[in-house]
């Protein structure tokens, strides 16, 4: 038996994305960003977009591009603090916003991932992030229903992948990757490199391959992808 | 008062600096004192913060500064990360805020029509650390009380906060509201009451001052 083969062109994979796709696109800040893929994404020119991201990068980086590039019509996010345009965008009603609190994102997406419906929880019950939402009893105490979120396709940034598309992570680079890689109809991830199946050691996979549908390597790690200097 | 908020850390807890005054926290503590720091974006065992030349690429903190691992260190996704938020694991969250409540509330997300960048981990930390102590200026650029009678502002999380360290003041958080703790160095209790929008009990011993 053999594993399959899931290597694929970037520009392939992406051409698959259409208009008013659900998006999840992996990182918190430039680590795990697929910067890549976003530019791909770019070039191919889908629009209204709805992204899910913990944030929306920094100007001139990252998902700052597809926005820059009116194709985001729908953010789910957590914080813009370092993307001022985004929150002129979001000011000039040229893009809906819709905040959640960070952990609460993540197991959204991990319950969308794990085939649940939604999750219980009292993050932000007495504020304004509860307005709204299903409220519902469970053994004495009040708990907000936060369903479970599901996208179109994801967009992930491994260090290391296998043909397969086991995936690998680094550092502070891990963040929503491993739960957005479960959590779409199709995962394409992107990996700096890519080595053939054996080659990246079964206990160091993060991510197992039947989760990605798509793996293409990097061919250049651009100046997007570096140490930022602020 | 970063020096003495950082003696608010206990030797042995897991703690989170929550973005701004509070980072400046991490340059107060010995190589050698056993705590463990934990950032929202997947990492136990904060090193120090490196200068970018010095940096990892792929490591930061959840302000984005470019910060190290020390022996011990592991990183791991956001669902594993706010699930040590939400289960009672950190001992210690040090907040900046807006405004304070005398009943402990916290607003320190936004500010309407003005200030809405997102909560990012914030209320997790807030409602969930088993300690919540917030380290602000005593008062805003014009000069406002930021420790009032209630806040104004949208709230983070409700009666969270037990202490507050200021540049002028430590005052905690009490069923009857604010009392004063320590003052600065040159600084009278009447002037903290005189920069708090809600009363503040003062005892009569001698304060101690930092």
């Amino acid at each position: 038996m053999k594993l399959p083969d899931k290597t694929c062109r970037i520009e392939e994979a992406i051409a698959r994305i259409g208009d008013g796709a659900t998006v999840m696109v992996g990182g918190f800040g430039v680590p795990g960003t697929p910067m890549t893929l976003i530019h791909a994404l770019v070039e191919h020119g889908a629009r209204g977009l709805t992204l899910i991201k913990n944030d929306a990068n920094e100007p001139g980086m990252g998902i700052d591009h597809l926005l820059q590039a009116g194709q985001v019509s729908r953010l789910i996010t957590t914080h813009l603090g370092l993307n001022g345009t985004a929150i002129a965008l979001m000011n000039s009603g040229a893009l809906e916003v819709e905040f959640n609190a960070q952990g609460i994102l993540a197991e959204r997406i991990r319950a969308g991932g794990a085939g649940l419906g939604a999750i219980l929880s009292d993050i932000g019950i007495g504020t304004e992030l509860a307005l709204g939402k299903q409220v519902v009893e469970m053994e004495g105490k009040p708990y907000l229903v936060e369903p479970a979120l599901r996208a179109d396709v994801a967009l992930i940034h491994a260090d290391r992948a296998d043909t397969f598309g086991n995936l690998a992570y680094v550092a502070t680079a891990q963040n929503f990757n491993p739960l957005m890689a479960m959590a779409a109809t199709c995962v394409i991830a992107e990996a700096e490199r890519l080595v053939p199946l054996g080659a990246l050691d079964a206990n160091d996979v993060h991510t197992p391959g039947v989760f990605v549908d798509h793996v293409a390597e990097l061919s250049t790690i651009s100046g997007e992808y570096g140490v930022v200097q602020r | 008062m970063v020096a003495r908020a950082a003696r608010e850390i206990a030797p042995g807890m897991v703690v989170n600096l929550g973005i701004g005054l509070p980072t400046r926290v991490v340059g107060c503590l010995s190589s050698d004192f056993p705590v463990c720091l934990h950032t929202e974006n997947g990492l136990t065992g904060i090193g120090p913060p490196l200068a970018p030349e010095l940096a990892d690429r792929n490591l930061i903190d959840a302000g984005g500064a470019y910060v190290s691992l020390v022996p011990g260190s592991a990183v791991f996704d956001s669902a594993v990360s706010f699930a040590i938020v939400r289960s009672g694991r950190l001992d210690l969250t040090m907040l900046g805020a807006f405004e304070v409540s005398a009943s402990g509330d916290l607003a320190n997300w936004k500010i309407p029509g003005k200030f809405s960048p997102g909560v990012g981990g914030g209320i997790e930390l807030a409602q969930k650390a088993r300690r919540v102590v917030v380290l602000t200026t005593h008062t805003d650029r014009s000069g406002a009380p930021k420790l009032k009678q209630a806040c104004s502002l949208p709230l983070t999380a409700r009666g969270c906060v037990s202490r507050i360290f200021t540049d002028m003041a430590v005052i905690d958080v009490t069923p009857g509201g604010f009392a004063l703790v320590e003052t600065a160095e040159g600084i009278s209790a009447a002037e903290v009451a005189a920069a708090t929008d809600a009363p503040l009990a003062i005892p009569d011993a001698a304060l101690p001052t930092f």
